[in-house]
């Protein structure tokens, strides 16, 4: 009864109480989610176009965040640090083409997903060495200011990283959908095969999609870094990207938008309504519960290819 | 056993003027497994050139041995050589052999299941530049396979055996070839198409003049539809000769076309070719 009590009478009596709270918390959430986005989309690239899962997609962001910072650090203007951190991310890319994934050509995926392990320390590292391990503050100037709309209260910060994330998805749509390349990178994603008998080739189709991933990540990162500060523990928020891909499917760049979003209102909700039920802190582990739970009725995710099967 | 006498009187190709040829080649997969024991074959400019053979017998193999697809399977030519239009070429990558004018379809259609029909014939032009030129070409293959018009934005997951396989030629011709490497393309078809779809290869080697090198199992048609052919077995040549020739062959009847003067055999008569001849060995 007291559990009853607890896990519907009470929150859903504080959520009819005050319904603008609901909402505030709800565009919390989402704006947060946009984050998660923003993380999983670099998975997402990789492993449509190769069908690799990038286990080093969170130290990219980080990687690409401390580039950033490390160089505006040095005194260099925003506009040639964030060229320069764009530069070293394709040039990256080029280095993982030629140095990891050409020799493991035609490898089963669990050789390249524990090669990506590998490229995550070898990443850490570097960081480490070059730009060294202390927390740097990254301040390029979003507005951060709390703002009222409608009588609810959001973040400027929040509404521009999901602007920020929205053009990307467009531009990331558009670049899938109506380019040439974009049209090869999703022939390699259908049939490595086919693909290289109508003369795409595979290995700049490679060092495009992880420039691309390295891109996104830089986004990620300078969000997220503005956010909680540079700082290695940054490259932990993959792991907040995995729900998110569960949810969304690894395939898919709506989903994973739409599973951050999931992802990113459902752990907020649930902290404030229903966190009280369990001592609180639930935010931390909501997400993965909630994978569990799509990986038993929905294992392709809500927009994850169905795999098309003729008979 | 029969003599065979499938080469005498057949214009055999003259390996030295051929557009495509072939000579004496060994191809190795893994670095241990012998698939080809010295294949050597050529494709004169503008004829359609059948490949024929069992199961296993190396036809998709020589094929991509030619294409170059064989390095994305770890497999190797490790003698002789391969020349199309006077050029080595068997360490070009399949991209520098598509900007060159040779392209293979592949066995079973290997269409892009999650991309539309006409997404799948523009992926063809990814060698290309110019976009009006590419866009006249899509109105071409339209105008030999109207019905690939009409499912134009259907996804290719989704349209028949049939359709596919014209997806998968219009997609190689939208590269502009002049030599099309066609892997089975009867498998899996029913008859009535399969038909359709060598009408429309006779229609483009001669209006378009690109010439085809066609590995099959459907003895039958091919050699309906083939100026020449040649047989292999165990990853040998074992007999070639101009189409008309090789249907008059007693061993071909008997063996691939399943006819016979003398009524069917039981299947433990049935002898397999000795080796005949290597050309250049």
């Amino acid at each position: 009864m007291e559990l009853l009590h607890a896990l519907v009478i009470d929150p859903i009596g504080a959520i009819a109480d005050n319904p603008e709270f609901l909402l505030e918390v709800v565009i919390g959430g989402l704006l947060t989610g946009v984050m998660y986005s923003l993380v999983a989309l670099g998975f997402v690239l990789i492993y449509k176009a190769s069908g690799i899962f990038n286990f080093a997609q969170g130290v990219m962001v980080l990687f690409a965040a401390l580039c950033f910072v490390g160089q505006l650090q040095l005194g260099m203007p925003l506009v040639m640090a964030l060229l320069s951190t764009v530069a070293i991310m394709i040039a990256l890319a080029f280095v993982i083409e030629r140095v990891v994934l050409r020799p493991l050509v035609n490898q089963e995926p669990i050789i390249l997903f524990m090669a990506t392990i590998g490229i995550t320390f070898f990443l850490t590292g570097l960081g480490q060495l070059v730009w060294g391990g202390d927390v740097k503050t990254l301040d390029i100037g979003l507005p951060k200011d709390p703002l009222i709309i409608g009588g609810v209260l959001v973040n400027e910060f929040d509404l521009t990283a999901a602007a920020v994330a929205g053009l990307l998805v467009a531009g990331l749509a558009l670049f899938f959908q109506k380019t040439s390349i974009g049209r090869a990178l999703r022939a390699v994603a259908d049939d490595h095969q086919a693909a290289l008998s109508v003369g795409i080739p595979l290995k700049t189709i490679w060092v495009i999609v992880w420039s691309v991933a390295g891109i996104v990540g830089l986004v990620a990162g300078i969000m997220w870094g503005t956010n909680l500060g540079v700082q290695f523990s940054l490259a932990l928020v993959a792991l907040k990207a995995l729900p998110v891909l569960i949810l969304g499917g690894f395939t898919s760049i709506p989903g994973a938008i739409v599973g951050g979003l999931i992802v990113g209102a459902g752990e907020k909700v649930a902290e404030v309504f229903w966190g009280p039920a369990f001592g609180g802190a639930i935010e931390d582990w909501f997400a993965y519960v909630l994978a569990l739970v799509f990986l038993l009725f929905r294992p392709q995710g809500l927009f994850g290819e169905r795999i098309i099967e003729r008979v | 056993m029969a003599v065979l006498a499938g080469t005498d009187g057949a214009a055999r190709p003259d390996a030295g003027g051929a557009l495509l040829s072939v000579n004496n080649i060994e191809v190795i997969y893994d670095h241990v497994i012998l698939v080809l024991k010295g294949v050597s074959l050529a494709v004169p400019e503008g004829r359609i050139v059948a490949l024929l053979g069992a199961n296993g017998a190396g036809k998709t193999t020589t094929l991509k041995a030619i294409s170059n697809l064989l390095r994305a399977e770890r497999g190797e030519v490790t003698k002789g050589a391969i020349l199309y239009r006077g050029e080595r070429v068997e360490r070009l990558s399949p991209n520098d052999l598509v900007r060159r004018g040779v392209i293979q379809v592949m066995e079973g259609r290997h269409c892009f299941a999650h991309l539309t029909v006409e997404e799948n014939l523009l992926t063809g032009a990814f060698t290309r530049r110019g976009g009006a030129e590419i866009r006249r070409d899509l109105d071409l293959v339209y105008r030999y396979f109207p019905r690939l018009e009409q499912r134009r934005k259907s996804l290719a997951g989704y349209i028949s055996g049939g359709e596919q396989q014209m997806v998968a030629i219009g997609r190689a011709l939208m590269a502009r070839p002049r030599m099309i490497l066609l892997d089975e393309p009867s498998m899996g078809l029913a008859p009535q198409i399969v038909e359709e779809i060598f009408e429309i290869v006779r229609r483009l080697n001669r209006a378009e003049g690109v010439s085809f090198l066609l590995a099959e199992q459907n003895t039958n048609i091919a050699l309906g539809y083939a100026d020449y052919g040649y047989i292999l077995e165990n990853g040998r040549v074992v007999l070639d000769g101009d189409a008309a020739s090789l249907r008059a062959n007693e061993d071909v009847k008997e063996f691939y076309l399943g006819l016979s003067a003398s009524g069917r055999k039981s299947y433990r008569e049935v002898k397999h070719y000795k080796r005949r001849k290597r050309w250049l060995a």
